[in-house]
């Protein structure tokens, strides 16, 4: 399954789909740090609005994307959670905890924008 | 030939043959009997049945052209019933006539009545039909019996669990008017939390404030907890949750109203309130999210003399 | 008419994928809310997912059932694995924010109404849960 990763500027959004497998995950979570190596990105923004459902390895890949991409000392945030998605994870006890979240694709970059002014 | 002659002899009596032939009958060809006979006067008892409802009173909610189309319905599916002696099909159609009269306003005594006046029209159709013979009116009740009380039963669960439903519904519809969750500032939600909170109400909360922040694009969120009855594990818990969940949505959530009670509550299941965004009241966490948010809380100048 | 059964074989990630996608469009077909479909799914994913990672194989069965006038959905977890040896120790709950530790067996418990497990060391393990129209 083919994830589109989109570049803007100093940034990289990535738009996960719905039915990913847990070797398209994988695939996924080594193609972004390429991305994010060849291009030098600041920032890294995983739009995740079309996932109907976040387990526990899904959960585990966002975080380990997250860690990955602060090692090549890159921002990660998490965006397009679902109200009814994040509902589930809480019940699950997946909270993401230390990955950045904002609502969406707007605020993704208004976050990484105003993190990046910040470290400049 | 030989057979007959035997049980004649057995039974010590001249008996002529059609009872014979009735004593060794099984009971399911009674109900096909009995199915037919239903069936053949189906007009006239179905009108008996209706006359007999205008009589008590009962349906009243209900026009008379719309009471002999269910009856007719329900007379048929009475019937069927007692024939293929499945009751899935009366389930259903019971569950389907309570969806459409429970609106109306019919009630479940209503509901029994009818069934019950129905279970009476028809025996009392059997009774004028094998007046003449006792022993077979006795057979043909015994199979009628059963099924007849079954139906009965079928149709008044059904109509009560219908109602539990409509019940239920509308418990939920009170629960989301009782919560509100404000906009009060762009970006900014508040949802003040009153009463007691079952498990029902808190997941609900949630539900709501989640669908709220997205609705609102909320960055901030107080949740005031001050009005709340009590606060046990199980509440706790939710509101734990219903942070995490809002942080997942890029909301930020400032808990006002924590008494020390609640405090200890949090503490005892694990919760790290330093990781807790806490307020002391209402005002004070709508000024702190003000803040966030980037409004600068300005003293209204004194006019100049 | 009953709907009768869905089986879904987990052998590898794709079918944890199919087995979540069968039990939302089940509880969608039933009428279930959006939030509701959502449980079924994510609880269906983690034990699917427990079959994958514990047994290698098993399988997802999905029906429909009735109860009380109401209308639900039954999802039974089966493997041949290994069992579990301290069924209470898997199901402590300690509300914590660890994450994808375990077997998370609670949560799938926090996320639906009803949770039964069945499970003997070298003999396998069921779990079977439900959840209810509201």
């Amino acid at each position: 399954m083919e994830v589109p990763i989109l570049k803007q500027g100093e940034f990289l959004i990535a738009m996960f789909q719905a039915a990913l497998s847990d070797a398209d995950l994988e695939n996924l979570r080594r193609g972004l740090l390429q991305q994010v190596v060849k291009f030098r990105s600041r920032g890294v923004i995983v739009d995740v609005t079309a996932m109907d459902v976040m387990d526990s390895f899904a959960s585990r890949t966002l975080r380990e994307i997250a860690h990955m991409i602060r090692l090549r000392g890159a921002e990660t945030v998490i965006v397009g959670i679902q109200p009814e998605v994040a509902f589930a994870m809480v019940q699950l006890g997946l909270t993401l905890e230390g990955v950045s979240t904002a609502l969406d694709l707007e605020e993704g970059l208004a976050y990484l924008i105003e993190k990046s002014k910040m470290t400049d | 030939m030989a057979k007959r002659e035997t049980s004649a002899k057995e039974s010590g009596t001249r008996n002529n043959a059609t009872t014979e032939l009735v004593m060794s009958e099984a009971p399911s060809e009674l109900l096909r009997e009995l199915v037919a006979h239903l069936r053949q006067n189906r007009t006239q008892l179905r009108e008996e049945w209706v006359g007999r409802i205008s009589e008590t009173r009962l349906l009243t909610a209900m026009t008379k052209e719309e009471i002999f189309a269910e009856a007719t319905s329900v007379y048929d599916s009475y019937v069927e019933a007692l024939e293929t002696e499945t009751f899935e099909a009366l389930q259903a159609y019971a569950r389907n006539l309570s969806e459409r009269i429970i609106p109306r306003g019919v009630e479940t005594h209503e509901v029994v009545g009818i069934v019950l006046l129905l279970r009476d029209v028809l025996a009392r159709s059997l009774f004028a039909k094998y007046q003449a013979d006792f022993k077979k009116l006795n057979r043909i009740l015994d199979a009628y019996e059963p099924a007849a009380n079954r139906i009965a039963n079928t149709v008044a669960v059904g109509f009560v669990q219908e109602r539990e439903r409509v019940i239920r519904q509308q418990q939920e519809a009170i629960r989301e008017l009782s919560t509100p969750v404000l906009q009060v500032r762009e970006r900014l939600l508040i949802l003040p939390i009153i009463g007691v909170i079952d498990p029902q109400r808190a997941r609900q909360l949630t539900e709501q404030l989640l669908r709220g922040i997205r609705t609102n694009r909320a960055k901030v969120v107080v949740i005031d907890i001050t009005g709340v009855a009590a606060m046990d594990v199980t509440v706790a818990n939710h509101l734990v949750q219903t942070v995490e969940a809002s942080r997942l949505l890029g909301a930020t959530v400032i808990v006002t109203g924590l008494s020390p009670e609640i405090a200890q509550t949090l503490v005892t299941i694990g919760v790290d309130l330093g990781k807790m965004n806490t307020v002391g009241d209402l005002q004070g966490g709508i000024e702190q999210a003000e803040r966030l948010l980037g409004y600068k809380v300005m003293a209204v100048a004194e006019p100049r003399q | 008419m009953p709907l009768g059964e869905i089986r879904v074989a987990i052998h590898s990630d794709q079918d944890i994928v199919s087995a979540r996608q069968e039990g939302r469009a089940l509880a969608t077909k039933l009428g279930f809310s959006g939030v509701d479909s959502t449980f079924i799914a994510t609880a269906i994913s983690e034990l699917a997912r427990n079959i994958l990672a514990y047994a290698q194989k098993g399988e997802i069965v999905l029906r429909v059932i009735h109860g009380s006038g109401r209308e639900g959905i039954v999802v039974v977890a089966s493997d041949a694995g290994p069992g579990i040896r301290d069924i209470p120790q898997a199901l402590r709950d300690g509300f914590s924010t660890s994450g994808s530790l375990g077997l998370g067996l609670p949560g799938v418990r926090r996320l639906m109404d009803e949770f039964e497990i069945k499970s003997q060391p070298g003999r396998g393990t069921t779990v079977s849960v439900k959840k209810w129209k509201r």
